[in-house]
């Protein structure tokens, strides 16, 4: 990652530095906007009250149980998406790509046809005494299915770029696939893994239209941060904008971190 | 422990049969495209071929003839490949790369490192052990994965091309540690260079469009080539035809006379080849005069330095022939491509031996 020096030419005309500028305005503008309208002497009684400290702590608990869950479906899917040779791998990646451009809420539908009391596996399940819909479990299910592209998609694409030379390499000198995947494969794409990890969790924290249509809105239960502040905003606008950067807070910091630490640690070289 | 192969692949029209005894070396020539490296992916496992069956001694790699369908995985079957390119692990130092073997032949990480460390020494890399690769010059890093892959104990080593990728300053390093490495090994080298061929090898196989064309000795394939490839590379004219009693006749009625081997009596009409360098070739201008033996009137093709030399091509490429003269001459005769020139041979400097 060399930096590009301030002499050199770069070719961006003029006009694109405007039209960026209104991108970028776009995105900053609402959230100085919300800042604006926090009560600042109520700020923090309304983020400590019994309810948010509730929410926030089951958003932060249920996200990392799917990134949990992202991973260890999530790489197996990317390594068999980005390596494999089967018939039907191009429609594989299609419907497992699909949750990206669905409505939450129609994920959340499917969901609960699903894994519901009527539902496909949820008949079978509630004979053997599990109930998944409006449990936690259910808003981890909810986060996972619509989380999980995200790291398939950036895993998927690692996988590709670091090519299969070296594991190539690793087998003939005596690794089985077990041990190349797990010291070859996996430390390669490591850079791609994280980031991948960090949308996951991100787009979890955020998760709304599938976790209420799916987990419903219980207070303790499933009632996450986003369904506590969309809650409260019928009742009491500056819980919710207080709230609302908490959470904005919270995704800053995750990303930020995760990008901070990639760009301090060397790249991944590959000799040409 | 013999080794044993013949494959064929269709797609790409590869059908050979290779067999190294204990310790051989054996340096695979050809072209670009002509079946090498097809041929090192099917020993390693890594392409899969039609048909055929190799053995190691009395382990099979893989045999799918006669019905059977056996193939032993890359890492059961004690072939490391060193490619072009060093491919060290790049999130690993150089001792825990060259420890990559013996970990997955499951050595203990301590154990494992010993055997990196007298591997690298061997390598002269034992001042390189603490640096990651991205650390490491291009020889230096071709090096440790020659330690790399020698650590894994393989019964056969495959190079592909090892020098290719390296500067001429690094070469010579490497070819100096490897025609150390190899002494007694079997192993199978991949080359473009004669040099490697040389040093490194006791037999070569000459390849071309995935067909093996010439197999000897590596100094007798060198001094009586065969095949128009390996001619090149041991810088010589090639010349085929049929033997006549002081020479050869090619099929389009040139008549190269020249010096048959000693200890080889020649049956008229037997196919044969005439081997002459570049230097024993002269240029002239026009007709000329007396013996007409060994004179072709040829058209340049191409004038190219070469060493203190001009080579002067002429000919297509089947019948191709090289003379070299000296700059000032070149000048003299004022040759340029497409001119229409004599080639005079001297028969001295000719020598003809059966195809």
């Amino acid at each position: 990652m060399n930096r590009k020096s301030a002499s050199g030419y770069h070719g961006i005309p003029r006009w694109v530095y405007a039209v960026a500028a209104v991108g970028g305005l776009l995105v900053v503008l609402p959230l100085v906007a919300m800042v604006a309208k926090v009560n600042w002497p109520q700020f923090l009684p309304l983020i400590t009250s019994d309810s948010s400290v509730a929410a926030l702590g089951l958003s932060l608990r249920t996200s990392a149980a799917s990134t949990v869950l992202c991973i260890v479906l999530g790489v197996p899917l990317a390594l068999v998406l980005a390596r494999g040779e089967f018939p039907g791998q191009r429609l594989l990646r299609a419907f497992v790509l699909l949750p990206l451009v669905l409505p939450p809420v129609v994920g959340g539908i499917a969901l609960l046809y699903t894994f519901g009391r009527q539902g496909l596996l949820g008949k079978s399940l509630e004979l053997a005494g599990i109930q998944i819909a409006f449990s936690t479990t259910a808003v981890v299910l909810a986060q996972t299915f619509v989380a999980m592209p995200f790291l398939v998609v950036s895993l998927e694409g690692a996988l590709r770029s670091a090519g299969s030379k070296y594991e190539a390499v690793a087998a003939t000198l005596g690794a089985r696939p077990t041990t190349v995947l797990r010291r070859v494969t996996l430390p390669l794409v490591l850079p791609g893994l994280a980031s991948g990890a960090v949308l996951s969790f991100a787009r979890s924290l955020g998760e709304f239209g599938a976790t209420l249509t799916f987990a419903g809105s219980l207070e303790g239960i499933t009632r996450t941060l986003p369904l506590e502040i969309y809650l409260q905003r019928e009742t009491d606008a500056d819980a919710a904008v207080a709230l609302s950067l908490v959470l904005v807070a919270v995704a800053v910091a995750v990303v930020g971190l995760s990008y901070g630490r990639r760009r301090s640690s060397t790249p991944v070289e590959v000799r040409p | 422990m013999t080794f044993e192969l013949q494959a064929s692949l269709r797609a790409r029209s590869f059908e050979m049969s290779l067999s190294l005894e204990d310790g051989e070396t054996v340096a695979i020539l050809g072209p670009n495209g002509a079946g090498k490296s097809t041929l090192l992916g099917v020993i390693a496992g890594l392409l899969r071929p039609d048909s055929g069956s190799a053995r190691i001694g009395d382990k099979e790699l893989f045999n799918l003839d006669d019905g059977t369908n056996f193939w032993s995985p890359p890492h059961l079957r004690g072939t490391a490949l060193l490619a072009q390119e060093a491919l060290l692990f790049p999130h690993l130092n150089a001792l825990d790369n060259v420890a990559f073997g013996p970990r997955s032949a499951g050595a203990s990480t301590a154990t494992a490192r010993e055997t990196a460390q007298h591997w690298l020494a061997e390598v002269d890399a034992a001042n390189l052990a603490k640096r990651k690769p991205s650390q490491l010059s291009g020889g230096q890093a071709q090096r440790v994965a020659v330690a790399r892959a020698l650590a894994a104990e393989p019964e056969l080593l495959l190079l592909d091309e090892p020098m290719a990728a390296l500067d001429i300053h690094a070469a010579p390093l490497l070819r100096r540690v490897l025609k150390r490495v190899l002494e007694g090994r079997k192993a199978i080298v991949v080359t473009h260079d004669v040099l490697d061929a040389y040093m490194l090898a006791d037999r070569v196989m000459v390849v071309e469009k995935g067909r093996m064309v010439e197999e000897g000795p590596t100094r007798d394939v060198l001094e009586r080539p065969r095949s128009h490839f390996a001619a090149g590379l041991a810088g010589l004219n090639l010349v085929t035809g049929t033997i006549t009693g002081d020479g050869i006749t090619t099929p389009d009625g040139r008549v190269f006379a020249g010096q048959h081997d000693s200890g080889w009596s020649p049956s008229p009409g037997q196919a044969g080849v005439a081997a002459f360098p570049p230097s024993s070739v002269s240029v002239f201008l026009g007709d000329v005069h007396g013996s007409p033996r060994n004179s072709f009137p040829v058209t340049i093709t191409d004038l190219e330095p070469y060493g203190d030399q001009i080579r002067v091509r002429a000919g297509d490429s089947a019948q191709a022939l090289s003379a070299d003269i000296t700059p000032a001459a070149s000048a003299d005769l004022g040759l340029v491509p497409g001119m229409e020139v004599r080639f005079v041979v001297k028969s001295a400097l000719v020598s003809v031996y059966p195809a």
